[in-house]
């Protein structure tokens, strides 16, 4: 098998993880878990230099999924990596969890950094790069923005601030899905044009679709190239992708599935 | 006590040879590095300053992502901006990650002066003292301040040290050991106890004096650790003397006033009056008119004491 069929694979069992979590769970975010779900399985299962063993390495790349509310992505990609049992998937947003409703680095291993309140991820991100940075390490850090979460002022601080201090090892993805909870992103805020914002804030910015992965690929390999900037990496994707009654439906942004919606999404990923 | 210090500048200096002693810690601020006195630390360790302009919550968010890669960073803004603006990353992202950031916090209080009520903070210890996993202290001279500072890299995790504008009187002896947590009994009294913080310590002592002329024995207990407050410390001195007066530059709700009446009304109930900014906020002046005018002087001390001794059993 080529490496997109393996991506392919992996991301569909990713994919399968998240529905029957949340269906265990009842309650958290599907929408932006799978439309963010074919690049989380491209950093975590060709990009990101890690040891499942020793979560805390310190030449390991980070990632920092600043849209913590996907938390289900990040642990369904966690635990196919081998942090944790799989099984312990099911444990979601339970008392006693590790897996709490929004990541939490000091409860599970492999999350780099407590998100959830939206905004700040981007910012936690280039402190690992400035500490990398003075440490000489060469370990390169990424970061998952919702389009949403754009609407957040310290975003743009922090947007600044990477490409100020030229955090070239800084890459960070916008999962331009195109919803937010009240509704499309450019009927309650928009954020548009969102490449042009980051090229004007000094990044080197590359558009794709994020559910193409020789684009994802591709892209990723551009940034290594890239010196003296932050690469942004503005993916256009889908709000709920692989479930076709989830897609672009914006009241599956934050509501659970249904036990026989569990097995209706179940047989169509397949 | 002749000498005269702004804890800030001692903070200024002590982060200086913190970095100098230890490499893993850096330093970041919000475009007031000549006010809050990490300028020196930025001259002399340019690779280990960040200037992250004015944006403060960038500042804290950034912090976090350092102290999570190993480094200790010192942040420093002006109070009200560093607590209040950055409220919510300090929230969420240092303390409830519980990650090694440091938050020098200058110009607290009305002592700020001219600059007026927009940047008087007169509730950052309320707001700071009720996150779990922060440490804070209120360093009453120069020499608490840089107790506070080095205490402050040796703890793993959040702390915020609040720090003054104007210049003060140097209470301690280069021999006096910052005890984090340790309240420090500067007088042994009998009939009441004055519980003061930052700059009041230095009023306290003043108060002390005069009700000395009156007949009245204070003792005074400086606190220069906010949380974990030393219940031990204040429940002793209440029973022993009977009544407290506390004393404080911050609102009389949620700060030193709060604690120690939460302290008190637990363990040892006995007659309080909190000396602090009332319920209102600051405006400019000088910090000496503003003191008075604001009730932080000996002289309100002197008469909260008159008051307290009077409700005792
Ligand atoms: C600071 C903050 N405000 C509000 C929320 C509640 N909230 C959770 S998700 C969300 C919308 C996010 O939209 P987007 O970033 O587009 O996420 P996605 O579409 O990828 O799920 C909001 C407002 C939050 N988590 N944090
Ligand atoms: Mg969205």
């Amino acid at each position: 098998m080529g490496e997109i069929e393996e991506l392919q694979k992996k991301a569909k069992e990713i994919r399968k993880h998240i529905i029957k979590m949340l269906g265990e769970a009842g309650s958290g975010h599907p929408g932006g878990s799978l439309s963010a779900a074919d690049i989380v399985t491209t950093l975590y299962f060709h990009e990101l230099r890690l040891d499942p063993s020793r979560p805390d390495w310190p030449d390991r790349d980070r990632f920092v999924l600043s849209k913590g509310h996907a938390a289900p992505v990040l642990y369904a990609a966690l635990a196919e990596r081998g942090f944790f049992p799989v099984e312990e998937l099911m444990t979601l947003r339970k008392l006693g969890s590790r897996l709490q409703g929004h990541p939490d680095m000091r409860k599970l291993p492999g999350v780099e950094m407590s998100t959830g309140s939206l905004g700040q991820g981007l910012a936690a991100a280039n402190g690992m790069a400035l500490a990398g940075r003075l440490d000489q390490r060469d370990y390169r850090v990424y970061v998952m923005l919702g389009d949403g979460e754009l609407d957040e002022g310290m975003v743009w601080e922090a947007a600044m601030a990477a490409a100020h201090y030229q955090l070239d090892h800084v890459v960070a993805f916008v999962d331009h899905n195109g919803f937010q909870i009240d509704g499309p992103i450019t009927e309650v805020m928009s954020p548009e044009p969102v490449a042009d914002k980051w090229r004007a804030f000094g990044w080197h910015v590359i558009n794709i679709n994020g559910h193409d992965f020789k684009q994802i690929l591709d892209a990723l390999a551009e940034a290594k190239t890239v010196k003296g900037k932050p690469t942004m990496i503005v993916a256009e994707t889908i709000k709920g992708k692989g479930v076709s009654f989830m897609e672009n439906q914006v009241n599956w942004h934050g509501v659970a599935p249904k036990p026989d919606e569990v097995q209706r999404a179940l047989a169509e990923l397949g | 006590m002749s000498k005269k210090i702004a804890t800030r500048e001692a903070y200024g200096e002590a982060l200086l040879q913190l970095g100098r002693e230890n490499l893993d810690v850096v330093a970041l601020d919000a475009d007031l590095a000549k006010s809050t006195k990490t300028y020196d630390f930025g001259q002399n360790f340019p690779e280990r300053f960040f200037d992250m302009g004015v944006a403060e919550q960038n500042m804290i968010g950034t912090a976090a992502g350092l102290a999570a890669a190993g480094k200790i960073p010192f942040c420093s803004s002006f109070a009200i901006f560093a607590s209040g603006r950055a409220f919510e990353q300090v929230r969420n992202s240092v303390a409830y990650t519980s990650v090694n950031v440091k938050i020098g916090a200058s110009h607290a209080g009305i002592t700020v002066g001219e600059d007026g009520g927009s940047h008087a903070s007169v509730e950052d210890i309320a707001i700071m003292r009720v996150l779990p996993n922060m440490t804070v202290f209120v360093p009453a001279d120069a020499v608490e301040t840089a107790g506070a500072v080095r205490a402050a890299a040796a703890i793993n995790g959040p702390v915020y040290i609040r720090l003054g504008r104007s210049a003060v009187p140097v209470l301690h002896g280069e021999d006096f050991q910052f005890e984090p947590g340790k309240a420090v009994v500067l007088r042994e009294g009998l009939d009441v106890t004055i519980i003061a913080t930052g700059i009041m310590v230095v009023a306290a002592l003043e108060a002390v004096d005069q009700l000395e002329a009156k007949g009245i024995r204070a003792g005074v207990l400086d606190i220069h650790t906010i949380k974990p407050i030393d219940v031990d410390a204040i429940v002793n001195a209440a029973r022993k003397t009977g009544a407290v007066v506390t004393a404080e530059e911050h609102s009389i709700i949620g700060g030193l006033g709060g604690a120690v009446a939460e302290a008190l009304v637990e363990h040892c109930p006995v007659p309080l009056k909190r000396v602090g900014i009332p319920d209102q906020f600051g405006e400019s002046g000088t910090p000496a008119e503003l003191l008075e005018k604001f009730g932080l002087t000996p002289g309100h001390i002197v008469a909260a004491v008159e008051e307290v001794i009077t409700r005792k059993a």
